[in-house]
């Protein structure tokens, strides 16, 4: 039986830079306002985050860094107490319920936190008796997830001389040892290289059709695009999208953008740019560009020119970008995913 | 309650100490052995100390390696798990409560303590030779001191392992331990503290000192020492102030 995610309005403060529990990831500071002495700083990370993942759905939290990803994880895996707002991992309440939840979840987490006095398929073998598993089904399990890593032959040896991508293949595999209903991913793929990442994916998605829940977190669209069946765009706190990767990039409006720049920027130009055909919506850009989205891309070039040099500005720059997530990000926040 | 997590967790640190044992070995008894050599043996030997001295030294040993054992056991491993490796959280995800991972490792350390206590005495022994007139009258109050000393040092190990960050590991040492340790009656006993009265009322502070004299009153009782009651009702006061400090700076470190 596949178990769901829900959260309810989560808010979380730090009064300090965020330690381990939530990544350590880097968070838009802000200074309590009103207040004459600077001592306390107040970090918010989460600002009224709600989602709700169905039971047996990849599910992708995707946003900048900073955006409250790895808070969430946090959270819903008992590791960061939220300051307000409720979370659920099937029927338990995340804070009231924790061994029961921790029963339920598996962790990988953004750095990896393996057992540096254990050897690989020790670290297997312990996790599997930290979960109560019988020392038959724990050696059983420990083999096999070895081989399907592709760690059988280092499995006996100690893991501080492993490299990043077998630290992250263990991490996974440790998550996989007790067979839990929802896999939660904090950056899978970030430092892996190309191959390991497709490994990855053909992992995730063959645990997923095993009928089990997966929430990973990414700012990486191709990733989102590529493995969930819906994602969440979150920024500084909160869920500012939500939907299926084909439902989203369909709600960017004409859905391609050409970000230009111009030497001579006048408001007539943006006035024009308005009226062209296949245009959806022109936004200015600090006097010297728009953003332009529109139902089609390079065909409108020429036009754009024209229009340009008949209000006496120059097109200086253009970058056409087909529907992407990447777009759909910049057009709720006005920020690139990689600013 | 998850026993069979807790066992399992045990079961990992116990591991991780055989796979350790010579190290660990050298770091606990290299220096009271050192210490039990040149002070036992060379000052006893060449007359500047009284053949007495030898069992006096003996209690103060015991508890030193005790307490050393205990505090490293839980301390060093906490220190580095929490904010290097972050290793621990892998059993922070086990489903079982924060606090008992907490009293898992009290334990572990406790464990160690003892078997360095019990270890030191016949070691020790050895390098005295003769002249060492240590008695075990009441085993069953000795049972009861070592077991509170080894609660003390791995207590302490998880206070002090809990509130310190890895930088301070060196201020740790010199400004926790050894005040602790010579100010602990571990060389001396309380009562040649008479002459500076004062201080002999200020060291009553240190839990260090109920360490010494408890494992003094049991083994060596020919010389002067605090009460017995009086150690043991101290021991546990420090065992659960420590205990309570310990589990509630676990917990802050544990969840953010």
């Amino acid at each position: 039986m596949a178990v769901g995610i829900r959260t309810h309005d989560l808010r979380k403060v730090y009064s300090s830079v965020p330690p381990m529990a939530a990544g350590g990831g880097i968070v838009a500071r802000t200074s309590a306002r009103g207040s004459k002495q600077p001592a306390k700083e107040q970090i918010p990370a989460l600002d009224g985050l709600s989602l709700e993942v169905h039971p047996g759905e990849i599910f992708c939290l995707l946003g900048p860094n900073g955006a409250g990803k790895s808070t969430t994880v946090g959270v819903l895996t008992t590791r960061v107490r939220p300051t307000s707002g409720q979370a659920w991992i099937g029927e338990h309440d995340v804070w009231k319920e924790q061994a029961q939840v921790k029963r339920l979840i598996g962790v990988v987490p953004q750095r990896a936190n393996l057992d540096f006095s254990l050897t690989a398929r020790e670290i297997l073998v312990y996790h599997g008796a930290y979960f109560g598993l019988s020392s038959k089904i724990r050696n059983e399990r420990a083999d096999a997830l070895l081989e399907k890593f592709k760690l059988t032959e280092r499995g006996n040896q100690m893991v501080r001389g492993f490299s990043g991508g077998m630290m992250q293949r263990l991490s996974i595999a440790r998550a996989m040892m007790h067979d839990p209903q929802v896999l939660f991913l904090d950056e899978p793929s970030a430092g892996l290289d190309p191959q390991t990442r497709i490994l990855l994916w053909e992992i995730i998605r063959e645990y997923h059709q095993a009928g089990k829940t997966v929430l990973l977190t990414t700012h990486n669209m191709e990733e989102a695009d590529a493995l969930c069946q819906r994602l969440a765009i979150v920024d500084h706190g909160r869920v500012i999208a939500l939907g299926t990767p084909g439902e989203l990039k369909a709600s960017i409006p004409g859905g391609f953008l050409l970000r230009l720049r111009f030497a001579n920027q006048t408001p007539q130009l943006i006035e024009r740019l308005q009226s062209l055909a296949g245009v959806r919506e022109v936004r200015a850009a600090d006097g010297t560009g728009a953003d332009v989205y529109a139902d089609r891309g390079g065909s409108l070039i020429s036009e754009i020119a024209n229009s340009a040099a008949s209000t006496g500005a120059e097109l200086s720059d253009v970058h056409i970008s087909e529907p992407s997530l990447e777009n759909l990000f910049l057009h709720h926040t006005g920020r690139s995913l990689r600013d | 309650m998850n026993w069979k997590t807790f066992f399992a967790m045990l079961g990992r640190d116990a591991h991780v100490a055989r796979r350790n044992a010579i190290q660990l070995f050298m770091q606990t008894f290299l220096q009271p052995l050192l210490f039990v050599f040149i002070f036992g043996k060379v000052m006893v030997g060449s007359g500047y100390m009284p053949e007495a001295y030898k069992s006096l030294l003996l209690p103060g040993i015991i508890a030193i390696s005790m307490t050393f054992t205990g505090v490293w056991a839980v301390a060093m491993p906490l220190i580095a798990e929490f904010q290097w490796t972050r290793e621990i959280e892998d059993r922070l995800l086990a489903p079982i409560s924060v606090g008992w991972i907490a009293i898992e490792k009290v334990i572990a350390g406790m464990l160690q303590a003892l078997v360095a206590g019990l270890v030191v005495i016949p070691l020790a022994w050895l390098v005295l030779g003769r002249g060492v007139a240590i008695s075990m009258g009441t085993p069953l109050i000795f049972a009861v001191i070592i077991l509170l000393v080894a609660a003390f040092s791995a207590c302490g190990g998880l206070a002090l392992g809990c509130s310190m960050d890895q930088q301070h590991i060196g201020l740790m040492f010199s400004l926790v331990m050894t005040p602790m340790i010579f100010f602990g009656c571990t060389y001396y006993p309380w009562s040649a503290l008479k002459t500076f009265p004062i201080l002999q009322k200020i060291v009553l502070v240190n839990p260090l000192v109920y360490a010494s004299e408890g494992m003094r009153a049991t083994l060596a009782p020919q010389f002067a020492h605090l009460p017995v009651a009086a150690v043991i009702l101290a021991l546990v006061f420090f065992d659960v102030l420590l205990l309570v400090v310990g589990l509630r700076q676990f917990e802050k470190k544990a969840v953010t």
